[in-house]
């Protein structure tokens, strides 16, 4: 493997080392680490990121709209970095749960906490979210990560051709970003997470609809954004997926936290019913 | 009849003076109205369009409705303010290409703003929830929009600009259609023809057909372009 070279050169010219489109993912298994790391440098350069933002601690956290209650009561304390994935039958508020965690929705009852802090501007800053459907602007791909870059004042051309590299979007930088296709419309969504530099990076059923090749990419630098520390928290309904990335499993059922294990001890045996059952493909009786 | 449409035309093709001044001070007020008209309209449009405040719903309707001002109104209202005896009669406007800028920016104003804000409101609806995530500014928003919506701007601006030049209203009642100074291409027309003097007046209507012409194919070129590159 000639890793280090390549990272060598992806860090002098960057779009140069753009991988082909062709090349078989199967034979770089290393590649997505080695992209990742040029994409992305610690996080510390932001000005307040030396405060750390977890412990995240929800408190009987509501959420009702339009009178039906949507979350009911979740008390929730994630402390450990790595990826904390949310599961949980359609229905069960996963969607809205990340966004009451993020800041797009306020809670009808209950509180946020970020390591004691209330959810100000400079934590809300420190997050970034890929959702379902990719909403990118009507530029070029590379236009819209630069956007990312100056709302957080912090353009870099060299870590957006690195980024653009990393979700193999390296040779389609100019062109429009509506005209890529679904899978590379997420990739670059992730890209664009991430140009923020994000302490926390939320991802709700990012691959969802997308094909394995994508959803590889995807989980592979998700891993690798985890892996350089930044807290990383998921939202799917799929079980191999979760049991690919999870480190610990938030389940959720009907608007309330069914557990909250560690990944190993879950996929073993669930000890909720609810989550029981989901594991087992059984319908849920409660 | 047709001696009018004969001398039109050479007076179009012999580059007659008269004419072509005529048709450059038309560019030029309608210009620059549009230009004024967009620098407030745009980003005005544009913060109306996404933001929510108490009496939003009221501005719009008065927007949509100063849309349709009439022209003459416009002018009757300005000419009472830049008149000898108006609270802005001291700056001498009146009867001069400034005042007649005054009057177009008036008119096109709310056309820009009004439209604006509606382009800029469709695409807020797709953008809101990506934006609050990033976080993104009210200042970065409104020129995020804008820039988005470039190409259907286009389109409002052009709409804007068409009815600057073609009106004719307002720009006799604070310019006055004085020759060499304010007389324009929709004055002119309107004196030559009460005067019985065809030829000029077709021929300035030509020029104004073809400009019309000209700008709503340049709309549709650049619309092509947009949606080719998905930018629509």
């Amino acid at each position: 493997m000639s890793s280090p070279s390549r990272t060598a050169r992806a860090e002098a010219e960057p779009s140069e080392a753009a991988p082909s489109p062709a090349t078989p993912f199967q034979a770089t298994p290393s590649h997505a680490t080695e992209a990742g790391a040029t994409a992305s440098r610690p996080s510390t350069s932001h000005p307040a990121a030396s405060a750390p933002l977890l412990p995240l601690v929800t408190e009987r956290l509501t959420l009702a709209i339009n009178d039906k209650a949507l979350l009911r009561g979740v008390n929730l304390t994630i402390d450990d970095p790595g990826i904390t994935v949310i599961m949980g039958p359609n229905g069960a508020g996963k969607s809205l749960m990340l966004r009451v965690l993020h800041g797009l929705l306020l809670p009808t009852t209950g509180v946020v906490t970020w390591a004691g802090r209330p959810p100000d501007d400079d934590v809300r800053h420190r997050q970034a979210m890929v959702f379902q459907r990719p909403v990118l602007l009507r530029r070029s791909a590379r236009a819209n990560l630069r956007f990312a870059q100056d709302v957080v004042g912090e353009r870099d051309d060299a870590r957006t051709d690195a980024l653009l590299d990393a979700v193999r979007l390296g040779d389609r930088a100019e062109s429009p970003a509506r005209k890529l296709s679904g899978g590379e419309q997420q990739r670059l969504s992730l890209a664009r997470a991430l140009a923020t530099r994000p302490d926390v990076l939320f991802l709700d059923e990012a691959t969802a609809s997308l094909d394995p090749y994508s959803t590889r990419i995807i989980e592979e630098i998700v891993r690798e954004t985890a892996g350089r520390g930044t807290k990383v928290i998921f939202v799917t309904h799929n079980l191999h997926q979760a049991e690919r990335l999870a480190d610990d499993v938030v389940f959720l059922s009907r608007g309330k936290v069914a557990e909250h294990t560690a990944a190993s001890q879950f996929f073993a045996q669930p000890s909720s019913s609810a989550a029981n059952a989901y594991v087992t493909g059984r319908l849920d009786e409660d | 009849m047709w001696e009018a449409f004969a001398l039109a035309f050479s007076l179009v093709v012999g580059l007659d003076p008269d004419l072509y001044e005529i048709i450059g001070l038309s560019l030029r007020v309608s210009l620059v109205a549009l230009i004024i008209a967009s620098l407030i309209g745009l980003p005005l449009g544009a913060l109306v369009g996404f933001s929510r405040f108490p009496g939003r719903g009221a501005l719009i309707v008065l927007m949509n409705a100063l849309m349709g001002m009439p022209p003459v109104v416009v002018g009757l209202l300005l000419y009472l303010m830049i008149s000898r005896s108006g609270p802005l009669g001291a700056l001498a406007l009146l009867y001069t290409p400034t005042a007649m800028i005054l009057a177009q920016t008036m008119l096109i104003l709310p056309i820009v703003a009004a439209l604006t804000r509606q382009v800029v409101e469709d695409l807020y609806q797709e953008y809101d929830e990506q934006f609050r995530s990033l976080g993104v500014s009210r200042l970065q928003t409104v020129w995020a929009l804008l820039v988005d919506a470039r190409y259907s701007l286009v389109t409002v601006l052009l709409a804007g600009f068409g009815r600057a030049i073609a009106e004719v209203g307002a720009v006799i009642i604070v310019g006055g259609n004085i020759n060499h100074f304010t007389r324009v291409m929709t004055t002119a027309i309107t004196l030559e023809t009460s005067k019985g003097d065809l030829a000029l007046a077709v021929a300035l209507g030509l020029v104004l057909l073809s400009l019309s012409l000209a700008v709503n194919a340049a709309a549709a070129v650049v619309r092509g372009a947009a949606m080719r590159r998905a930018y629509v």
